[in-house]
């Protein structure tokens, strides 16, 4: 079973992103900041991980420049999910190293369909 | 008393709208499907300022607004797509027109009941990365029969829920600008493609002879004399060799002797009269 990180300092959304992972056959953890999630793919690299992009401690940008550049020995895609939905914004993801792009508010579809691009359902 | 067939539909309405549609489309109401009938016609009936579907009826049969039968055709004809609507058949597009372009010929495309324009434009966005390095842009048609769907193709808008279905965000980037909320399509996409409202069961094919033609997705409920006419008129618009591609679950085989199984590109369909005729000294 393929393994996924839902990093969101919402507990609201991380429960519906992991209801909807789960019927798409993920295992799914979470983090509620970046410090968290860094944590959490130092011990054990997670195959996806769903990231928000304004939390405390530090922002999903933060940790993804960390995680690009952590020694850990596989590169989990990376799908932003965020209210960020701007043009500026989506760029300066992709450019720091994120797979694809969920604008939030999103539904099963929207999700199955960027975890299928990234080939990850 | 006894109750409606189903749900807050008469049977009188049911009868009239699902011919209604039949005449127009082709497409059939199967039954097990009348339940979506009254959901599908709700906006309508409120745009309309109506409480019942039997009100909605009297309103078309009347015939003053002759817009009205459009509109109903229109909430009830199912236009379900996305972008690069499974995916792999994409690039099997690619390789049917290889012949096209081998013969130095610009390849010509029929992309038949696109909906609201998703299918052609990734086409499109496909072609024209790969135009870039020197290879030939085919000519894409797209039409469809709900004169709403082509309006909505040829404008290029969709929503946020739209714009995340099926279409990689590099590709979103490059191809949309953000507008209100929207993204629309950039002059330099839509213009690759051309929209036009067509009817599969009753108007002449788009003129010139096509290399591929996809019609997915569309035939499921046509009835089966109507479906054998329309592969009919697609192999009449075809080249020799051209390839057909219908959608994941559709298949010719059965439905038509003018197409069988592609053996070059598995889950395509090729023109039968080009293949040479079976040898009986072989087969004895
Ligand atoms: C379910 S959509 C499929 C869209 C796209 N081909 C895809 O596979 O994603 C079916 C489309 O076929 C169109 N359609 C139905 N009957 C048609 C007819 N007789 N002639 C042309 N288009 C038709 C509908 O208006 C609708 O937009």
């Amino acid at each position: 079973m393929k393994t996924c990180l839902v990093v969101d300092d919402s507990k609201v959304i991380r429960k519906v992103a992991r209801h909807i992972l789960e019927t798409l056959d993920f295992t799914v953890s979470e983090a509620c900041d970046g410090r968290e999630a860094l944590d959490a793919c130092l011990a054990s690299p997670p195959d996806v991980i769903l990231l928000d992009w304004n939390m405390p401690v530090m922002s999903g940008m933060d940790f993804l420049r960390a995680l690009r550049e952590a020694p850990i020995p596989t590169r989990p895609k990376v799908v932003f999910c965020t209210t960020e939905n701007g043009m500026a914004y989506i760029r300066a993801a992709i450019e720091a190293g994120a797979d694809e792009y969920v604008m939030k508010p999103f539904d099963r579809d929207t999700l199955e369909s960027k975890l299928q691009i990234v080939g990850m359902a | 008393m006894t109750m409606p067939a189903s749900g807050t539909v008469s049977p009188v309405a049911l009868n009239v709208f699902s011919a209604l549609l039949e005449a127009r489309t082709g497409q059939q109401i199967a039954s097990y499907r009348s339940w979506r009938i009254d959901v599908a016609l709700k906006p309508l009936l409120r745009e309309r300022g109506l409480d019942t579907l039997d009100q909605l009826v009297t309103l078309l049969l009347d015939g003053q607004d002759v817009r009205v039968g459009d509109q109903i055709v229109n909430a009830l004809v199912n236009q379900e797509t996305s972008f690069f609507r499974d995916a792999p058949v994409f690039d099997l597009v690619l390789e049917a027109v290889a012949g096209a372009e081998a013969a130095g010929r610009r390849p010509r495309i029929w992309c038949a009941g696109c909906s609201t324009g998703q299918e052609p434009l990734s086409l499109a966005m496909l072609f024209a990365e790969r135009a870039e390095g020197g290879r030939p842009m085919p000519e894409i048609i797209a039409t469809d029969v709900s004169e709403a769907a082509v309006a909505r193709a040829r404008a290029g808008r969709y929503n946020q829920f739209e714009i995340q279905r099926g279409l990689p965000i590099r590709r979103m980037m490059r191809w949309f600008d953000s507008e209100g909320g929207d993204w629309v399509a950039r002059p330099e996409l839509t213009r690759l493609v051309t929209v036009r409202r067509h009817n599969l069961v009753a108007d002449h094919p788009p003129g010139g002879a096509f290399d591929v033609i996809l019609c997915r997705n569309v035939l499921l409920y046509l009835s089966p004399t109507t479906k054998a006419a329309v592969f009919a008129r697609f192999a009449a618009a075809m080249r020799p060799g051209g390839t057909l591609v219908l959608g994941a679950g559709e298949t010719v085989i059965g439905q038509t002797d003018a197409f069988a199984p592609s053996r070059r590109l598995r889950g395509l369909y090729e023109r039968t009269g080009d293949r040479p005729a079976p040898s009986h000294a072989a087969a004895a």
